[in-house]
């Protein structure tokens, strides 16, 4: 472990989101609390309360107004955050879409809860893949540790020129949001310094540079604003390498889109995010006792999506398992598994690949389900038929 | 036939060529502004509004006591004014390229001097900012 990483503390995942939001000490946080997030708005309200942050805060009456006014906070050129969780990030979407696309580097915290209904308040992912396409960077936290990194280098990514775009970063609700655990916090100069002075290329409190942001913009010029948002994620699969390679610096460990864990000689590997990256790390190493070759690749970047790297880690690998903790209704499996599944498309060597949706409405992924999979992939291999796509841990 | 196509292009080719649409004069991705911003102030007046409106306000400057209640109240700053030895100034004109026909003017006089009426009675009229 760097030295830089050396303050030893006990917190949940909403406490490590809330801790980097104290070290960055953002200008604005216009937040409105929704169960899971609502730790983070809380935790971050007391260091609001007791001066440990010059951050002003929002309280506003939904989502909707959390993130209209994160729009207005970032347009004046403000660093700005704020978190949410599920129906908070439905109720907010059409938000979500104008900071993008309007190009303001907002950072939010979502801690992954199922979309009603029937109403649900435990984690899935259902909340994160509504947003998929909205033109956010979206950085998934296997912990509370990578929490309290991602949220520090989204800073970063968000604000850098060639990008300028907003970014989420996603943790589990309740079972990372909720649950302590040891992890590591920088001295807070080290954050300051790391994330720097935000510069904004425009704001509305510029007087001498009077602007109009957000007028009407139809047939003749919005595609080619849309054409620059897809370059903006093109750059940013760069900034965010770069961003990577500087904090690997601060902390002595690689940081990567994919990463791959005892994939280097793995046949059979699981593709999976947040969470649930914990508990099939530890199945693998059950396999690997029992001399079977499992390894785990745990997304950290899950948009911009990198098909050359994910088909890197996974083209020699025998059989491949992707987990979807969502749904994508009337699709061919779960929306991690069409990503992974397309990357392939091109490629010579492919591996066969399975899909399985899991822990819908927060239902606990465990160790014994995880078995199956693998069990599951060794069959694929020896020629016994399993169903592609299934449902894992479902009662019949 | 053939002369009602002509006639159909020559009027497409205007609307065109007022609302700004031609795609070829365009700027490319690379060259504009990220995020829709406009670097420039004071666009509003190249942006024509005036072919929305269906009611078209009418001054009687005679009525006109130079009160300027219209000209602080039009949303779109569509009163033009005249300058009058008795009143100093005097609604005599609407910008017809960015009026809405929203009403508030014929509303707010406190004389009666602005009568709004629809759009059809004028549908000769070239300078209607209806294109």
């Amino acid at each position: 472990m760097n030295a830089k990483l050396k303050i030893r503390k006990v917190l949940s995942g909403a406490q490590a989101a809330a801790e980097a939001m104290r070290q960055i000490d953002p200008d604005v946080v216009a937040v409105y609390p929704i169960t899971p997030q609502t730790p983070i708005a809380m935790q971050f309200a007391e260091f609001v309360n007791e001066k440990k942050v010059h951050t002003e805060m929002i309280r506003v009456e939904s989502e909707h107004s959390a993130m209209s006014a994160c729009v207005g906070s970032a347009a004046a050129g403000a660093r700005t955050m704020t978190a949410t969780s599920s129906n908070g990030l439905a109720l907010m979407t059409e938000v979500v879409y104008i900071a993008s696309s309007t190009r303001l580097p907002i950072v939010m915290n979502l801690a992954d809860r199922a979309l009603s209904g029937p109403i649900n308040i435990h984690g899935d992912h259902s909340d994160a893949m509504l947003v998929r396409d909205a033109s956010w960077i979206m950085l998934a936290s296997e912990n509370a540790q990578d929490v309290y990194e991602n949220t520090i280098m989204a800073v970063r990514i968000a604000e850098h020129k060639d990008v300028l775009l907003p970014v989420m970063i996603l943790q589990d609700g309740f079972i990372t949001s909720h649950s302590a655990e040891t992890m590591y916090l920088f001295e807070d100069e080290t954050v300051k310094d790391f994330i720097g002075e935000y510069n904004p290329k425009y704001s509305l409190l510029r007087t001498e540079q009077p602007i109009t942001i957000g007028p009407l913009d139809l047939f003749d010029y919005y595609f080619e604003h849309k054409r620059q948002q897809i370059e903006a994620m093109e750059n940013a699969k760069r900034v965010i390498k770069e961003v990577f390679d500087q904090f690997s610096k601060l902390t002595g460990k690689t940081y990567n889109y994919f990463e791959g864990y005892k994939t280097d000689d793995a046949e059979f590997i699981i593709v999976t995010m947040n969470s649930s990256v914990g508990t099939a790390k530890f199945v693998a190493d059950e396999f690997r006792k029992k001399g079977v070759k499992a390894g785990v690749v745990k997304i950290r970047v899950f948009r911009p999506f990198m098909d050359e790297e994910i088909v890197k880690l996974l083209k020699d690998a025998k059989v491949v398992a992707v987990l979807d903790r969502a749904a994508s209704f009337g699709s061919n499996g779960g929306p991690i598994f069409h990503d992974v599944r397309s990357a392939f498309y091109e490629s010579e060597k492919k591996p066969k690949m399975l899909n399985y949706i899991y822990g819908l409405g927060g239902r606990e992924l465990s160790v014994e389900m995880l078995k199956k999979v693998y069990s599951d992939m060794v069959k694929v291999n020896e020629g016994i038929k399993v169903e592609q796509i299934q449902c894992l841990g479902v009662r019949d | 036939m053939r002369r009602t196509n002509k006639l159909c292009l020559k009027l497409i080719k205007k609307q065109n060529s007022a609302e700004g649409v031609f795609m070829e004069d365009k700027k490319g991705w690379k060259e504009i502004p990220i995020g829709g911003v406009i670097e420039k102030s004071g666009n509003a007046l190249n942006y024509k509004t005036g072919g929305w409106r269906t009611f078209r306000p009418v001054i009687n400057s005679d009525k006109c006591i130079g009160c300027m209640l219209c000209y602080l109240y039009c949303p779109d700053s569509s009163i033009l004014l005249k300058k009058d030895d008795k009143f100093k100034f005097k609604a005599y004109e609407v910008d017809l390229d960015h009026c809405k026909g929203c009403g508030i003017c014929a509303s707010v006089c406190p004389v009666k001097a602005i009568e709004m009426k629809r759009e059809t009675e004028f549908k000769d009229d070239k300078s209607s900012g209806h294109n």
